[in-house]
């Protein structure tokens, strides 16, 4: 699972985690995963009220390496991006630019894209906006079941 | 990739030994006979299979003739339990088996369940001691064998066999020992622990790999898995790897002569690993028995990370290990045996498995631990949980 099975991009990314932290007062904040499961992401997202511009993007996420690397690769790609924009990152996007990922490891890239609706819900939440296109995200983090 | 290796994963495989590989050599291209033939090439492999085989059974208080030479640990169990149901021993179709066997006790066990039979899984204590109350509560008149391992693979656990062999016997039920990990590692008399088949391999003690055996009392009669020629006294076909048996008798021979003196060594590694990561990390602790477990093992959960990421972070210094997560396995679930002992899925997954051998030193230990530290502390500031954690405690 380690050595050989991850591409260059995602052992760069485990290593050197870009966007690692948190923000304070952050316009929206999305958590997902689950202890159970082993993975659990959270990002934090700083929105220009006017523009919908994503200025910065953190993280902070409890997983394996391809957790990771995809929070890491999340983050960066939804930087600079509207919000309208950001909602249209994939999984497989992630993926793509991490050079790929193990059959059993494309979950982590699901759980990234889920983990920036999810900040991105919670930004819509508390602006009183709808987003088109939006779903309530699940958070069932602590479960154990 | 870091410029060292330190090797800290000896349950999952050893390195050959060097007077291993010697003995094992001249059997390749110099007497490279069938130890079945008749003539003048198959007297010295037929001469050193029988040697090998007295060492072999010497460290099990065994006799020769009851080691039946197999492709390792997980041909002898699948073997034993496939034949306890199915072959002329036939009492009954059901067995009793732990909860934290090895695959290779669990899956064929999926796999008698599927073909009918019945089989209980005995649940283990907080420290991975099987429940023998269950045990006993479990047997019926159709039990055909009990199988518990002799210590644990992951944790380390070492088993009371010789009490769950004699209440098997009381009963009238045959009794399988796993002892992959424990054979050449601890005291073990299959008289005396009331043994009717016993698993073992070599390459879990500087032996090569592809070579084990299952011992089978005298007396008790199973059928073949593998189908074949007369070799083994006729229950388990295919020509003798002469190389390989050749090197397990001699790992086994080495295995007996330094037990007591690798022991002591090997729990001095580990005991000093287990020391500085409890004092030296916080919220990690211990899986298994403190005391009733092999020399070599060191079974800890870190909280609030997860393991395989952990693992990389200690495999991009140097130093192999393995974890208990699912993450590292490509299945969903953690390790069954730390649940079993009950950890929460989420302590499962933030377990490091920690193996050393007589090869290692005390530098290797305290070089893993600094590099551990380091690495939990890394993944602990990145990790939610540990932040939620932290920020509940100050509430």
């Amino acid at each position: 699972m380690y050595d050989g099975a991850y591409s260059d991009k995602v052992i760069d990314h485990f290593t050197n985690p870009r966007n690692v932290g948190e923000i304070e007062n952050a316009s929206g904040v999305g958590t997902v995963g689950n202890a159970k499961c082993g993975d659990i992401m959270r990002i934090f997202l700083d929105i220009d009220p006017d523009t919908h511009i994503i200025k910065d993007a953190k993280f902070k996420t409890f997983g394996c390496g391809a957790a990771v690397a995809t929070s890491s690769m999340a983050t960066e790609m939804v930087k600079g991006k509207t919000v309208e924009e950001a909602l249209q990152l994939t999984n497989k996007a992630v993926m793509e630019a991490l050079d790929g990922l193990p059959q059993v490891k494309i979950h982590c890239s699901l759980l990234a894209e889920e983990a920036v609706h999810a900040a991105l819900w919670d930004y819509a939440q508390k602006n009183g906006i709808t987003i088109e296109g939006l779903k309530k995200p699940k958070n069932d983090i602590y479960d154990e079941e | 990739m870091a410029d060292k290796t330190i090797y800290l994963d000896n349950a999952s495989t050893t390195r050959v030994r060097k007077e291993v590989l010697d003995e094992m050599l001249p059997y390749f291209m110099e007497y490279y006979g069938n130890s079945a033939s008749i003539h003048a090439l198959g007297k010295a492999p037929r001469e050193a299979v029988k040697e090998a085989r007295e060492k072999i059974a010497k460290v099990i208080k065994a006799n020769p003739d009851e080691i039946y030479f197999t492709s390792g640990g997980s041909e002898s169990d699948t073997w034993v339990l496939k034949s306890a149901v199915m072959g002329p021993h036939k009492k009954g179709s059901h067995v009793i088996v732990s909860a934290i066997e090895h695959h290779a006790i669990l899956n064929t066990c999926d796999l008698l369940v599927k073909s009918g039979y019945k089989v209980t899984y005995v649940p283990v204590d907080k420290y991975g001691i099987v429940d023998m109350d269950a045990i006993e509560k479990a047997i019926t008149p159709e039990t055909a064998l009990i199988s518990v391992m002799t210590a644990n693979n992951e944790i380390g656990t070492i088993e009371p066999i010789k009490e769950i062999g004699a209440l098997a016997h009381k009963h009238n039920v045959l009794f399988h020992t796993d002892a992959v990990q424990a054979y050449g590692q601890v005291d073990i008399d299959v008289t005396r622990d009331n043994v009717d088949f016993l698993s073992a391999s070599a390459h879990k003690l500087g032996g090569p790999k592809g070579v084990g055996f299952l011992y089978i009392r005298k007396g008790v009669r199973i059928d073949p898995l593998i189908c074949g020629g007369e070799q083994e006294r006729g229950i388990r076909g295919g020509t003798t790897n002469t190389p390989g048996v050749v090197g397990f008798g001699k790992a086994a021979e080495l295995a007996m002569e330094n037990m007591e003196a690798r022991a002591k060594k090997e729990r001095e590694l580990r005991d000093h690993l287990i020391d500085r990561v409890l004092k030296e990390i916080p919220y990690s602790y211990l899986n298994g028995h403190p005391t009733q477990r092999l020399p070599g093992n060191a079974n800890i959960s870190f909280h609030f990370i997860e393991g395989e990421s952990l693992l990389m972070s200690l495999n991009m210094k140097g130093i192999c290990i393995s974890t208990g997560s699912a993450c590292a396995s490509g299945s969903l679930d953690p390790s069954h045996v730390l649940l079993a002992i009950g950890l929460e899925h989420q302590h499962a997954h933030g377990s490091l498995r920690f193996t050393v051998s007589d090869e290692n030193t005390m530098e290797d230990v305290d070089y893993a631990v600094d590099v551990l530290k380091e690495s939990v502390e890394r993944l602990r500031s990145m990790s939610p949980l540990y932040d939620d954690f932290i920020k509940n405690k100050k509430a």
